[in-house]
């Protein structure tokens, strides 16, 4: 059955590390839906979320093709329930005086941000999850979106387990 | 001591066993060929014609003898020209560690002359893959990179040194012995008791190896297990020589050109025991038809194979021969009579379609079978043979008798033309056997440039040119899928293959009757440099059995009339 994966990798935070992560996607055939990569609590170590659409023969291979990757020190599927999933939007909509309030009504109700203001744009700012943001985005459609850009998903699990301790243990 | 980064690397080579360095120079690695001037006493360099060639030679070195191949090369195109043989390599899981040099790191990223992104171009078909911008990383990364190449499944890994990292000075300490592999995985105990009991109740088990029986130098485990269970063996076109083709168990090669009988038992058994393999499309047909009738035990030390092309009742992880070494000390002595019988059968079928597929064929002076047959009679008992790739390479593989592991090179999961010349050196260097090519007049044709290396080497090397003037494989694919449309595969050279040999310094002789044949042999088999035998074969012979693309056993094609 066909249904979203999240996976959190450790790699080295050396140079080209991202190519041969997305390298390995694009060579074997398997959709991104979303990747995000940053620095960790380890110097040495990065982070990248992936997000993905499969099955469970897909997920199977994604992971075990992604421990190969000498650069690859830990690949964790984060079960969706047991895990904060997040993603930060910044969306520019026009400002306009017939428009105004509905967007400042809905910005509040979304626990959206208005980060800047001018006489022709505003810029709002959401953290949420995916399903959450989409929303916010379907509602802005009708006042007219300038541009806007969304970060990708980042994803930690809930508790006290860690990938750096799975990697740890693992070794 | 402080030395330069070319003399470390040179140094961390000797330090981690390359006694033998193939390659060609260049503008970016003359201080690496500096250095190594400069140690010539502890590495021979093998200058070969071309950087494919040196690529090959050096995978064809590390499948003779199983030690790391090495080769160096310079930036750009010397680099790009590295790419299929490193390719090849990788597709068939061989130890290379290719050394590139590049321009100086301030001219990185400008498009400077003979600059190509060569980490770029070659991670997907490299194992891993460094650029070594600091100098202080340079021993440890070289180091790193054999360990990379040798450690669990095998693999190419190239290390890119820029040209200031070459010339920049650091302190050196040699390590005192080459670096050790990572430990092998070893195979859970619960899943290989599972495994005997699967082995157990199995009445008609089979067992398919791959090119990892070979890696994992476990070929004498395989036997051990068919012998102990009673079990007929099948394998891979990687797999061949771990078994000797005249054990009383093995079928031989199976899949798209393999045995009729082994293809057909595999499709009759109740329990497909998979050992070394990656269940590559030309050695299982039809995928669906997989596991719709029998069970699969699947063991392979690379995690990434397993449930990756066909799902296995049971996956085993871990080092094939200590898996099979604990494998074999529980299951239980069994026989099978009823299976042998039919196994029995099952050949009896196929030496009944051989011969009606000979019946059909032209009467042309020397066949395929005539020529591997003639050469397998006077051939030194442990020769190397090596292929090039297409229809010669399938003929091979089904028919020529092989013995010990190691003894047959040929390019499998990449089928690389061109790969022949430069494999059959690197192989003689590595292990002093006579090897003997066989090879098409495409084949051939890719990399005969290596001729002039092979006389300069004094390799000992017996090409024999199963020539047909055509591209074989690919107008067999013509005559039967597309209505004989022979669109690009008909070579009618006026090329004389002898007189080329003789152009290079080598020795040749045309082959059209199995008298000429013979006398050519036994010149090649005397000579002390390379001796090329142009030996006419019919345009029209195929590969056969062949079952075709996607097909299952159902389909098999074994006569053409």
């Amino acid at each position: 059955m066909e249904k979203q994966y999240v996976i959190g990798v450790l790699v080295a935070n050396i140079s080209g590390v991202l190519s041969r992560v997305s390298g390995m996607f694009t060579r074997r055939g398997f959709n991104i839906d979303s990747l995000t990569v940053g620095e960790t609590e380890s110097a040495g170590l990065s982070r990248i979320t992936v997000a993905f659409r499969g099955d469970d023969d897909i997920k199977e291979r994604i992971v075990t093709q992604l421990e190969k990757l000498h650069d690859v020190k830990e690949v964790e599927v984060l079960d969706e329930h047991e895990t904060v999933i997040r993603e930060l939007l910044l969306l520019k909509v026009r400002n306009d005086a017939a428009t105004r309030q509905d967007i400042m009504a809905a910005v509040e109700i979304f626990r959206s941000k208005i980060v800047d203001y001018s006489k022709e744009a505003l810029i709002c700012e959401l953290t949420g999850e995916t399903s959450k943001i989409d929303a916010f985005i379907d509602l802005m459609k009708a006042y007219g979106i300038m541009e806007m850009c969304r970060t990708g998903i980042v994803a930690i699990e809930r508790g006290a387990n860690c990938l750096r301790t799975l990697m740890e243990r693992g070794q | 001591m402080e030395l330069t980064g070319a003399q470390i690397v040179i140094e961390t080579l000797i330090e981690q066993g390359c006694d033998l360095l193939f390659g060609y120079p260049g503008g970016q690695v003359t201080d690496l060929f500096d250095a190594l001037y400069q140690r010539r006493d502890k590495i021979r360099f093998v200058l070969t014609a071309h950087e494919q060639g040196a690529a090959h030679a050096a995978d064809g070195y590390a499948r003779a003898s199983g030690r790391v191949g090495t080769v160096m090369a310079t930036s750009g195109p010397g680099a790009t020209n590295l790419v299929t043989g490193i390719a090849a390599a990788y597709l068939d899981s061989v130890p290379v560690v290719a050394v590139t040099g590049n321009v100086p790191c301030d001219q990185i990223g400008r498009d400077s002359f003979q600059e190509v992104d060569i980490l770029g171009v070659s991670m997907p078909v490299t194992k891993h893959n460094f650029i070594v911008k600091d100098i202080r990383d340079l021993a440890e990364t070289v180091r790193e990179a054999y360990r990379i190449a040798k450690s669990g499944r095998p693999g190419p890994v190239l290390v890119d040194i820029p040209k200031d990292v070459q010339q920049a000075k650091c302190e050196f300490t040699p390590a005192a012995a080459p670096i050790e592999p990572e430990p092998l995985r070893r195979a859970s105990a619960h899943r290989l008791a599972r495994a005997a009991e699967m082995i157990a109740e199995a009445r008609k088990p089979y067992i398919y190896f791959g090119g990892g029986v070979i890696a994992g130098n476990a070929a004498a485990e395989v036997r051990a297990l068919a012998e102990k269970i009673d079990a007929p063996m099948g394998c891979s076109l990687m797999g061949l020589s771990a078994v000797p083709s005249e054990h009383p168990l093995f079928l031989g090669m199976q899949g798209m050109h393999g045995h009729y009988a082994a293809s057909a038992a595999e499709d009759e058994a109740d329990l497909v025991i998979a050992l070394g393999v990656r269940f590559s499309d030309r050695a299982t047909g039809k995928k669906e038809r997989f596991a719709r009738h029998f069970n699969i035990i699947h063991i392979d030390i690379d995690g990434a194979e397993l449930n990756k092309n066909i799902p296995a009742q049971l996956t085993v992880r871990g080092d094939l021969k200590d898996a099979l070494i604990r494998l074999n000390e529980i299951v239980q002595p069994q026989t099978h009579p009823e299976w042998r019988a039919r196994i029995g059968e099952l050949r009896q079928e196929e030496a009944k379609r051989t011969a009606q597929s000979h019946a059909v064929r032209r009467n042309a002076a020397l066949t395929h079978d005539s020529i591997i047959d003639a050469v397998a009679a006077v051939a030194p008992e442990d020769a190397v043979i090596v292929t090039d790739v297409g229809q010669h390479q399938m003929w091979t593989a089904q028919r020529y008798p092989l013995k010990t592991p190691r003894s047959f090179l040929t390019s499998g999961g990449l089928g690389a033309m061109g790969f022949g010349m430069g494999a059959a050196i690197g192989a003689y260097l590595a292990a002093g056997k006579r090897p003997v090519l066989f090879t098409g007049d495409g084949s051939f044709g890719m990399n005969l440039n290596e001729l002039a290396c092979a006389v300069t080497e004094q390799i000992p090397l017996t090409v024999i040119i199963m020539n047909n003037g055509v591209l074989g494989m690919v107008r067999q694919w013509q005559a039967l899928f597309f209505d004989r449309h022979f669109s690009g595969t008909t070579l009618n050279r006026k090329t004389d293959f002898v007189k080329v040999a003789e152009g290079f310094g080598a020795q040749g002789a045309r082959a059209e009757t199995p008298a000429e044949l013979a006398a050519a042999l036994e010149k090649a088999f005397r000579c002390h440099t390379p001796f090329v035998i142009d030996a006419k074969i019919d345009t029209d012979e195929l590969v056969l059995p062949m079952l075709p693309p996607g097909g299952s056993i159902d389909d098999i094609i074994t006569v053409i009339r």
